[in-house]
């Protein structure tokens, strides 16, 4: 049976992008996968008694090392802030390439708790700073330093010690372009060395809590019980900064969805599954149940999403159970038709997620098609005719064109770039000023502006005699020669719309990344927990694949 | 250092603040990151260029002949060269084109560069002293050392090179004769035993 790949109109509106929920597609699965073989070490751990100094851990293979340089510094609390206007932090890191002499770590101590006012070089890969979640962090400590296990439920209520606020990579403030090391073998996989600074600085937080324990009270302080860190992970909050991302890298975002598409399309074409992987789904999606009783927010939007989760979930459970037999034909297929009937977006997708666990065989080379040379697809084909154009637009921006951008409701929003600190906003254009230096995000208005512009010109004009007298819409022509490649490439929404929900952008790469529990805190940011449940550094080697299934509640 | 990254992101809304649309901006973006990959001034140049637009005007070149000549205005290398490389297939036939006064020659390079790539043919520029050639967007090979901003090119020459050896046959013939010297003279057995295939397809 051939199953066709579900519709990018469909797949690619933000409701559903923005239920997107981590799978073994994500980029922390699948850099844990890659590095379960490295040597880890922790190298250096100068920290006083307070927690304050220099750490370094490192992972190695052969003639190849990464470092993560930490630096813990004493801040005030009223200094503590997760918003990007801080400008100090609880500790600062780095993922340095190979390893640091003594000149370098003197040079990253000066540079890299100034983030983004502090300069990198090109031996310097990712950047990243964070805060302790406090209550937690004296919690912890406390509870050791007197030879006690802390709290779980205030542990489990959290999720970490620590959270971080931003990850930069990609040549930020002089860190290493891509291009420098993209042909590596290890890290043919998006955003696999961000993952690995979260991961390491993860390790840090459980040595700084250990070691401030014992320095308080060396002859009575225990450490922190390893299944307990087990089940903490690494926050983060995020803001408007990741949204414009996947705007402006449509060939990678295709891939991203692209390879989700064709592991489910695979799936559902599976004829006979053999009972251990239908046993492996079933026990993964049962133990799934506590991921969704813990996943706590005060956010009403989230909540209610996690309500209907949970009741679809335990509907699609009660039917597996009672009126499904694995043993017929293509049963994934039958469980995704009946998903679609009679579940919610956030359910669905939950589960098509949860149906790629017992397929590595699908799943691990997709994982190598996730990365994107974009500049390949940048030039426009100039010698090809509007009608062509017409055609695409017609094609593959069907919905779009639908939309009336005279309607101050489809209007409403702008983008723009805040000066103070060069991130992203989103304004109501009718209330504030400087929506004349908007940025190029309404791709929805400005693909119904340029079809307007060809619906009536001649159709055999060439894009070359077109652009010469409409540069105004350059930007939109090029993506639209890409989409016709790429069918995953666009956002098949409004992302100037009145009722935008721009955390579904943002919930969309982080589930990519391999989030948990997402947190909105408004409709423009939200926190996360990533790597809660999963192994060790130390444990590595022959961890449980299925780990993101198994927290300890 | 400045990354890449960096040079590109700065350059594009460098543009489009100086009036240029996102879509050309984008275009700017890409090329300031190729001069400086390629080892030339793209970011000295470009920053000049940008402020010298606050105070004078330039003529847009939209449509390129053989011969293109602007007696008052110098050109906008930018416009010029997205006119170049959106018709390159048109300008291909023309096989060699005369720029005159043309400002800020450098920025006019990568949008060559480019275009060779699409073209599949190198490129080659001249003007005053500096002779390039555009390499499938490979790389840019200058004639000398060049760090400086170049304001003005008063007579700039472009020629589209056909896709020819740049060696004679006896070169060629001398080099595969050593070449041959790797290779096994075949005995009768080795004709027979040594290929896959059978010894007669009259099956």
């Amino acid at each position: 049976m051939k199953i066709e790949l579900r519709n990018p109109n469909e797949v690619m509106k933000l409701s559903r992008l923005g239920s997107f929920h981590q799978s073994k597609l994500s980029f922390l699965r699948s850099f844990l996968s890659e590095f379960k073989n490295w040597e880890y070490k922790r190298d250096l751990f100068d920290l006083d008694n307070d927690g304050f100094g220099t750490a370094i851990y490192s992972f190695k293979k052969k003639e190849r090392i990464y470092s993560l340089v930490c630096f813990a510094n004493k801040i005030n609390d009223d200094e503590r802030s997760d918003r990007v206007i801080a400008t100090k932090w609880d500790a600062a890191f780095t993922l340095h390439d190979g390893t640091p002499t003594k000149a370098d770590i003197e040079r990253l101590k000066n540079e890299v708790p100034k983030q983004e006012v502090g300069r990198l070089s090109y031996k310097e890969l990712t950047l990243s700073r964070a805060n302790k979640s406090v209550r937690v962090f004296d919690h912890v400590v406390n509870s050791l330093s007197e030879g006690m296990q802390p709290d779980l439920d205030l542990l489990s209520s959290v999720g970490y010690l620590y959270r971080t606020t931003a990850v930069y990579g990609s040549g930020k403030f002089g860190l290493a372009d891509r291009f420098r090391i993209k042909n590596r073998e290890e890290i043919n996989g998006p955003f696999r060395l961000e993952m690995m600074l979260v991961y390491l600085v993860r390790q840090f937080t459980f040595d700084q809590v250990n070691h401030v324990a014992k320095c308080k009270n060396p002859s009575k302080a225990v450490s922190l019980d390893k299944s307990i860190c087990k089940n903490l992970g690494i926050g983060n909050s995020t803001g408007l900064g990741m949204a414009p991302f996947i705007v402006n890298h449509p060939t990678l975002l295709n891939n991203w969805i692209l390879t989700r598409e064709t592991a489910l399309k695979k799936i559902r074409e599976i004829k006979k599954v053999k009972p251990q992987d239908s046993l492996l789904f079933k026990n993964s999606l049962k133990k799934s149940l506590a991921n969704i009783t813990s996943w706590n927010t005060e956010s009403s939007y989230q909540q209610k999403k996690i309500r209907d989760l949970l009741k679809d979930v335990q509907k699609l459970i009660k039917f597996i159970e009672n009126d499904f037999n694995f043993d017929e034909d293509y049963p994934f297929n039958q469980i995704y038709l009946w998903l679609e009937k009679n579940s919610c977006e956030e359910c669905t997708e939950y589960v098509v997620s949860l149906m790629m666990e017992p397929f590595d065989e699908i799943i691990k080379p997709l994982i190598h098609q996730m990365s994107s040379e974009e500049d390949q697809y940048f030039n426009i084909p100039t010698s090809r005719k509007i009608n062509e154009l017409k055609k695409i637009l017609e094609n593959k921006y069907s919905e779009i064109l639908n939309i009336d951008f005279e309607k101050k409701e489809n209007n409403h929003k702008f983008w723009f770039i805040s000066k103070n600190k060069e991130e992203p906003r989103l304004a109501d254009r009718y209330v504030e000023q400087g929506s004349e230096l908007e940025q190029p995000l309404a791709i929805a208005r400005d693909i119904k502006k340029l079809y307007e512009r060809i619906e009536f010109l001649d159709q055999d004009l060439s894009i070359a005699e077109f652009l010469k007298e409409n540069s105004d819409l350059r930007h939109v022509v090029r993506r639209a020669f890409i989409i016709e490649k790429f069918p995953y490439s666009e956002i098949q929404d409004n992302t100037i719309s009145e009722s935008i929900i721009p955390i579904d952008m943002l919930r969309l790469k982080l589930s990519f990344f391999g989030a948990l529990k997402f947190d909105p805190r408004s409709d423009k940011w939200l926190r996360i927990c990533m790597f809660q449940g999963a192994p060790l550094p130390t444990d590595l080697e022959n961890y449980d694949d299925q780990w993101v299934y198994n927290l300890d509640q | 250092m400045k990354s890449l990254s960096e040079i590109e992101t700065t350059s594009k809304r460098a543009s489009r603040a100086t009036g240029f649309s996102w879509g050309i901006a984008e275009e700017v973006g890409k090329n300031i990151r190729l001069l400086e990959l390629f080892g030339l001034p793209g970011v000295k140049n470009l920053t000049q260029y940008y402020l010298d637009r606050k105070s004078k005007k330039y003529e847009e070149l939209k449509v390129l002949k053989q011969k293109n000549n602007s007696k008052t205005l110098p050109f906008c290398p930018i416009i010029a060269g997205v006119s170049f490389l959106d018709h390159s297939k048109t300008i291909e036939g023309y096989k060699e084109l005369m720029i005159e006064n043309l400002a800020y020659p450098l920025l006019f390079l990568p949008f060559l560069g480019r275009a060779s790539e699409i073209i599949g043919k190198k490129i080659s520029l001249s003007f005053d002293q500096y002779e390039f050639l555009m390499n499938l967007n490979v790389n840019i090979l200058v004639n000398k050392s060049l760090k400086q901003i170049l304001p003005l090119a008063n007579k700039l020459e472009i020629k589209i090179h056909d896709n020819e050896d740049s060696f004679t046959d006896m070169e060629w013939k001398n080099l595969y004769n050593l070449s041959e010297e790797t290779f096994v003279e075949e005995t009768e057995s080795l004709k027979q035993s040594a290929a896959g295939a059978g010894l007669t397809d009259n099956d």
